[in-house]
């Protein structure tokens, strides 16, 4: 009886293709299709960015046009199979936020143009040959971590450091990619470099207080897990009076001393913009990838005045925002 | 609407669902033959992604790479054993122990967290042919693999040797008195089903082209929610059964996850893994009641 069930569920799922396939492609919707590995602040400001551009220039969601979005919920078979619906949905570009969704999206269809967003080498992960020159239907923003401009800026705010403390999930490309070029920059402005990671969010409050006392500022980059417990990270390194210097200016409205990088949400508009151009027809071989630009610089005086933190004259002076 | 999945979802689902098949012959050997429940799948599945990936940019022929990691599989799962049985470990505690160990064993044979597969042979290129396309090709490889694994399988399991697992893991004093060395049976049924989990990875990162690290996290609800669903549409008790029902499970959640990604009325992103669990509760409710007549048979 119950084999019967299964095989004329079977029998339904396996004709149903054929029925739909006509009325979905009676509706000329245009479908910006967008994907991320996982819900983060980061993560959905790119997300939102993008959709706010996309309003702006006039796509917003009504009968010709449809935004998308849907989250793999950390787990890469999910993303697989979100990347599978998108190409069978035949939507008009894919948004994909995040290397393991890129990578899915890439491997799903070699058609429909594929945007990446938050994605910091996408070379390494076999997205693109050539930045420059899209030779296939893939094209984004990468969101490559200053990590040089970093070391600098942390030599500003503490001209007496000699040790800083990185604190990342080794399982994470982007934080292990930063981490090399982070020691080489430390190694060149006299500075050592203390690693601590933790594999889970639950782990970043224990990698914090193994720092604690070894460093003189502790440092992050956009490590998803330690970004996930970004509130947790802070309040260890306030207190024990620890300068906490993070790449993603939100991480500064969270607490943190001081950040300076890319803002997701320009990262977002950046990825809506390339999204427009290949909606308004331009092709992708033509858009090369851009990487986001790096001048947001948030500094927290609250926290300087919790950990007894004076900040130079000339970083206060370049601060794009202070917060109170 | 609602009830529609395109061609490209429900096969994506399929193949999924026949990846993750292999996870589940795995995680039933471990569960419920042996009685030994086994968290080793959430570092033995990209384990065995990472060796094939590493193997096949090395030259090594697909077929041969996928065998080296049913190996690495295998000894991931041997360690879990000896922990347990030589180290006297309670087994879930042993089976983390390994998987937790994996972890930093995984990226060491990546060389990092994520390595891409993007140019290189895979053991479908052979039967890529304009004639089907790629994403109907694979799924019916998998299938043809996972009936092979299933009917060799069938054979060890109703072999002497295969018995005296499955007592093993039904009674292990009885056993022992019958001269079963149990300890044994531990270690081969480890062996075997963490090559099986690592056989999916291998199969996972060909058809995705690529290893990660993370791969892993949530395997092992993968695998179980294959064994039970699958028992549920196979309740009969020849262990032939067990087996073609850790495929069919598999592919009932993919499909279930398809149909939830479709979304509800009311539903948001959010609430992707509610819904998942939502329709495959519905599903297993609805089958119990309506095959309940025949659940005794054998």
């Amino acid at each position: 009886m119950r084999l019967l069930i299964l095989a004329l569920c079977g029998a339904v799922l396996a004709t149903t293709p054929a029925f739909a396939e006509e009325s979905q492609q009676a509706v000329k919707n245009q479908v910006v299709a967008v994907t991320s590995i996982v819900e983060h602040p980061a993560l959905d400001e790119v997300r939102d960015g993008a959709r706010e551009a996309l309003e702006k220039a006039g796509y917003q969601n009504s009968n010709h046009f449809k935004f998308i979005y849907q989250s793999a919920q950390n787990r890469q078979s999910t993303a697989v199979q979100i990347a599978r619906k998108f190409v069978g949905d035949k939507v008009n570009v894919i948004v994909a936020i995040g290397t393991p969704s890129a990578q899915a999206a890439v491997n799903a269809t070699s058609e429909i143009p594929v945007v990446f967003a938050a994605v910091t080498d996408p070379i390494a992960a076999g997205l693109m040959k050539d930045p420059a020159h899209p030779d296939k239907n893939v094209t984004g923003v990468s969101d490559i971590t200053p990590v040089a401009a970093h070391v600098k800026f942390i030599k500003e705010l503490l001209p007496n450091a000699k040790k800083i403390g990185y604190l990342y999930n080794p399982s994470e490309t982007n934080s292990v990619a930063a981490l090399k070029i982070l020691k080489e920059e430390a190694a060149k402005n006299g500075l050592e470099v203390v690693e601590s990671t933790a594999i889970q969010t639950s782990q970043v409050r224990n990698a914090t207080l193994a720092l604690a006392g070894k460093v003189d500022a502790i440092y992050i980059t956009t490590d998803n897990t330690v970004v996930s417990a970004l509130e947790t990270a802070i309040m260890v390194a306030n207190e024990n009076k620890i300068p906490f210097i993070a790449a993603d200016p939100a991480s500064a409205s969270r607490g943190a001393l001081a950040a300076a990088g890319v803002n997701y949400h320009d990262v977002g508009k950046l990825t809506g913009e390339i999204v427009i151009r290949l909606l308004k027809g331009e092709k992708i071989a033509d858009i090369p990838m851009e990487i986001a630009p790096t001048n947001d610089l948030y500094i927290n005086q609250k926290t300087a005045k919790l950990i007894g933190y004076h900040f130079p004259h000339s970083v206060v002076e370049r601060a794009t925002k202070i917060i109170e | 609407m609602w009830w529609y999945l395109s061609q490209n979802a429900l096969l994506g689902a399929v193949e999924s669902g026949l990846i993750y098949g292999f996870v589940g012959l795995g995680v039933y050997i471990s569960f419920r033959v042996l009685d030994f429940p086994d968290l080793t799948v959430e570092g033995s599945f990209p384990l065995g992604a990472a060796v094939v990936v590493v193997a096949i940019l090395a030259g090594y022929d697909p077929w041969l790479a996928t065998l080296f990691a049913a190996i690495a599989g295998a000894l991931a799962g041997l360690v879990t054993a000896a922990l347990n049985q030589i180290g006297k470990i309670p087994n879930l505690l042993a089976s983390i122990l390994t998987s937790t160990a994996l972890y930093s064993v995984n990226l060491h044979i990546l060389g990092g967290a994520n390595v891409p597969l993007m140019t290189g042979d895979t053991i479908f290129t052979p039967f890529s042919s304009s004639q089907i396309s790629d994403a109907v090709m694979r799924p019916l490889v998998l299938a043809f693999l996972g009936i092979i694994i299933i009917a060799l399988l069938w054979r060890y399991f109703e072999s002497n040797s295969g018995l005296a697992m499955r007592a093993t893991g039904v009674n292990p004093r009885m056993s022992r008195a019958q001269g079963v060395s149990t300890a044994a049976q531990i270690f081969i049924g480890m062996a075997l089903s963490n090559a099986l989990v690592a056989i999916g990875g291998a199969l996972f990162a060909q058809v995705n082209r690529y290893a990660d690290s993370s791969l892993g996290i949530g395997t092992i609800v993968l695998g179980l929610a294959a064994v039970i669903i699958g028992s549920t549409f196979m309740p009969w008790k020849r262990i032939i059964f067990p087996l073609i029902g850790c495929f069919i499970g598999s592919i009932v959640y993919w499909v279930a996850l398809a149909y939830a990604l479709n979304g509800i009325p009311g539903m948001t992103p959010f609430d992707l893994n509610l819904v998942t669990a939502g329709l495959i509760a519905f599903v297993l409710i609805a089958i119990g009641k309506f095959g309940g007549a025949l659940n005794d048979r054998t």
